[in-house]
This record gives structure tokens, sequence and C-alpha cells, in this order.
């Protein structure tokens, strides 16, 4: 491990605070990602603050009908807290199949939204990274491409985000409240990640002493037809090749509203607004579902071991829109995909 | 959820910071609960729990396996829940109560999990059994997994290489049915 200063913050405004006055710091809440990548000497601040004891634990219901998360609801509280898993039960599904059940009881909210890629020559400090040393190179590309993006990458990095929240967030079309040295803001949770072009390095578009206070939900859950598929090399606790977040509104056999969402497949939760369009008006079947996948995949640029996910993917996002239309949301518990 | 407030032992680091990134860091005094006994170790901050308890408080039953909360060895109980103590500061958890394998049994008795490993031959080395055996206490007390099925994900977290993964969800079972 690295020599580092700790320090423990007690309120939002000392957090930033902190943060502001060393840009070599960083923050810790639970700590599942950090502490690992610290350990591998990927990160290397000089000092952490620990923000896990802010008073940001609460799940409650916001004036429009919504939800409002506190950045420190650990994922296991997320995702069995009733409000969520009465009126978002997309979000608890997607949760609930990330990481494992002692991760999730540390891992927060904000955190979960921060976490970094997972491509293994990010974490090889042998190799060049432009994510981990701007302007270094990228390793991945011409290199073990299985598990990478195949959706709006670009020359300098391919790694994928690895969150299952987030994809249902994005979905959902939530929101991401921030304070930072200049007060708050709120960024659409699609807004919050960034694609790679030739800044890989960023991750997402929050400042350097900006803080994740809370994350908001529109009132509309989704909650009837809705399902989070999620294709991996073991059943259980590993990283998506492909996920899909679905989420209908129907009348009849007829589409009246759709959200549909990747992970595992770019540098962030692939929400497609053109394939949802395509949806609206139409009956729910096969042909139209296909279509939609058509439209999410028509730019998809695979690499030299990957190009299996464009077809996973396609296959994935009819399934699961299929499981959505009929009411019958893919188990997370009982792996068999109806 | 419960808040939980800073503790009145607060690090002497929060203090004590200076500017200079390189300067070497003073030790932490961390108070915790261990198995129902107050104790109090004083550490650097990047010394995980997992390495305050085996190392500073001689509690070696906890298991050190990958060190990167990928096997679920180090698993123990803090304030009831299930973690990975490898990936948690033991300075960040101040103020904690944190339950080890040797901290299950009650009295000489032992608790229903580890009786019921033995019964059903849940091990074949056992390097991966503490561990199991706090996280089954943890998914027990979070009361969300009934069937074979539930118990296979919700204990995915904890990796047998000597595969012993049909005993210990009979075991589980087994405990589950009792409670």
């Amino acid at each position: 491990m690295i020599n580092f200063q700790y320090v423990r913050a007690s309120t939002v405004a000392e957090a930033v605070n902190l943060k502001a006055a060393n840009p070599a710091a960083k923050f810790i809440a639970g700590g599942t990602n950090l502490i690992d990548l610290m350990k591998e000497h990927v990160e290397r601040p000089s000092q952490l603050i620990d923000i896990s004891r802010l008073p940001l634990r609460r799940i409650e219901q916001t004036a429009d009908g919504g939800v409002r998360i506190g950045a420190m609801v650990p994922n296991t509280d997320l995702a069995y807290h009733p409000l969520i898993e009465a009126h978002y039960p997309i979000l608890s599904s997607a949760v609930m199949a990330g990481a494992s059940q002692q991760l999730r009881n540390m891992a927060s909210v904000g955190g979960n939204l921060m976490q970094r890629t997972r491509c293994a020559y990010f974490y090889d400090t042998a190799t060049p990274c432009n994510k981990r040393e701007p302007y270094s190179g990228c390793s991945a590309i011409g290199g073990q491409t299985r598990g990478h993006a195949i959706l709006g990458a670009s020359e300098s990095c391919i790694a994928t985000y690895p969150s299952d929240m987030s994809v249902a967030l994005a979905a959902l079309d939530a929101r991401v409240l921030v304070t930072g040295p200049s007060g708050e803001r709120t960024i659409p949770v699609s807004d919050f990640h960034r694609l790679p072009g030739d800044q890989p390095h960023l991750d997402n578009n929050l400042g350097p002493a900006e803080i994740i206070t809370a994350v908001e939900l529109p009132p509309r859950g989704f909650a009837t037809h809705y399902s989070y598929l999620k294709i991996r090399d073991r059943l259980s606790y590993a990283f998506a090749l492909v996920s899909v977040a679905a989420a209908l509104e129907m009348d009849g056999d007829t589409v009246k509203e759709a959200r549909l969402a990747l992970g595992g497949v770019a540098h962030k939760p692939w929400r497609d607004i053109r394939a949802e369009a395509v949806l609206h008006g139409n009956v729910a079947n096969e042909a139209s579902f296909r279509t939609a996948a058509d439209v999410v995949l028509r730019e998809a640029r695979p690499h030299t071991h990957n190009a299996f996910k464009v077809e996973l993917a396609r296959r994935a996002i009819v399934r699961t829109l299929t499981q959505a239309a009929r009411g019958t949301p893919q188990s997370q518990s009982n792996k068999k995909i109806a | 959820m419960v808040e939980k407030q800073p503790q009145s032992s607060k690090p002497q680091s929060a203090k004590t910071v200076t500017a200079d990134p390189f300067a070497p860091p003073d030790r932490l005094a961390v108070a915790l609960v261990v198995n129902g006994v107050a104790r109090r170790v004083d550490v650097a901050p990047w010394t995980s729990l997992l390495d305050a308890l085996r190392d500073h408080l001689g509690l070696t039953g906890t298991k050190k396996g990958c060190d990167h909360g990928q096997c679920g060895a180090c698993t123990v109980l803090v304030d009831g829940r299930r973690i990975n103590s490898c990936l948690t500061l033991a300075v960040m958890q101040d103020g904690a109560e944190v339950t080890t394998i040797e901290g299950l049994a009650n009295d000489g008795a032992l608790h229903p999990l580890q009786q019921a490993f033995i019964e059903h031959d849940a091990f074949q080395c056992g390097y991966c059994s503490p561990g199991q055996i706090c996280s089954a206490a943890g998914l027990i007390a979070e009361g969300r997994a009934r069937s074979a099925d539930e118990i296979r994900e919700l204990m995915s977290g904890n990796i047998c290489r000597c595969g012993a993964y049909p005993n210990i969800v009979a075991a589980i079972q087994q405990v589950i049915g009792q409670s």
C-alpha cells in the first residue's frame, strides 16, 4: 500500500474545502474500488478524505413524487428499500446483479457512480494506459479486447464502465446532485459519465472539488414492465459482458413509453433515445424489438476479440424487452433466462 | 438506517494533516469492540481492518485470501453486516462493533452455523470456512434467502476452491430452517 494521510470530514462543506485544498486527495466512502486500486498502485492519493460518515444516508420521497437517495446509502440498503422495491424495481434488480453482498453492504451509491473501469491494462501499471497515465497510449487496442467497448469508444480508450446500478439509473432518467466550491448543481445521469474521446483519464464531468450528495429519481418508476438482464462469464459476482435495462409503459400490446440502456458495452451507461423512439407507439413484438436493437447497434465497432458482443447485445436487447413487455422481469437469484 | 455518529476517539490525523504530501503519517488510535470486547489499536492509515484484526489483535481466524475483495475469506460482521475486511481501512471503522469467527461461539457452544458446517462436511481445506460462516451469519440476519438459489446467489462473494458448495448450501439451509 502507498503512503497517504487520512482525514475525516464531518460536513459536506468541510469535505469540499479539504478536496479544494489538495488536488492530490481522494474522497473515500465504501472504499471497495479505491482501496483495491491503491493496493495495485493505480490510484496514489496523497490524502484520503473519509466522507463515509457524512449525513447522506437517507432515502426519502421528494415533493414532485420522486425519490432522493443520499450518496452514502449502501447499495444493499438501496436495493432493499421499500420505496425502491415497490416503485423502482429495475433499480433494485440492477444493484443486486452487481458485485457480492459483502461489497454491496460497503459500497455507496455515490461511489458506485464513481467506480472505475476494470480494464486489465488500466490495472497493470507495467503497460501504457491513457486512462491511468494521460497520453501514454492504449494497450487494449491491439491487445486482449474480449471485455471491451463496442460503442462510443475512441482511438485513445476502449474501456467499459462497469456499474450495473448506473445502467438502471440511466433508464430511469435519474439526476446526480453535486456540491462544489461554487455551490450545488444537478447533472442528468446520462451526462454524468463521459465518452473517452482523447481524454479518457476523465471518467465523468464532476469537478475536481465537487462531491456527489444524492441521486434523484423522477416519479415514473416503470414498476410493471421492466427487466434487467446481465450476461457474464459466470452466473454471479462477475462484471457484465453485456447488460440491458428495459423499462416500458404499455397500453395493451402497444408501447406508450420505452427506456433502453446497456451496460458493459461503452465508457458510460449506454442509453439510446433513438432506439426508444422506434418503440414508441409500436406493437411490442419481436420485430419491433429487433428494429430497436438494430438502431442501438448500427454504429457498433467491435475489436479483435469482442465481435460476439454485437450479436450478444442484439439478442439481449430483444430478450430484455420481451421480459419487460410480458411483465416477467429477470430474476437475479434463479438465473434461468425466461 | 442508523446514522453512524463520529466517535469520541476521533483520529488524530484530523487535526494534524500537513501540507507536505510526503510526510510520514501519524499512527492513528482506533477503538473497536471486537467480539464484545473493547479494543484499541494504533495503526497506520493504510492498515486494513483485516490486518488490524490479524496482526494487531492476534485474531487470525479471519483469513487473508486474495486481499482484493474477490474471495470473501476475510468476511467479518461490522455492526451486524457482513463486509470484506480487506477493503476497508481500520481507521474508517473507528467505533464499530466487529464480530469475527472467534466471536460466534457462545460460551464454548458452537454457533449453529459452525455445528451445521461440521454436520454437513461443508469444507475440505477449511481456509475459506471462517469467511463462509461469517458471511452466512450475515445472510441469515438479512433475512432475504430461503431457497437454495437465493442462498447460492447471496453467498457468491465467498469462493471455495475445494468446491464444497453443495454442502455449504445444505448447512446454511439447515440453519435457516431452524431459525
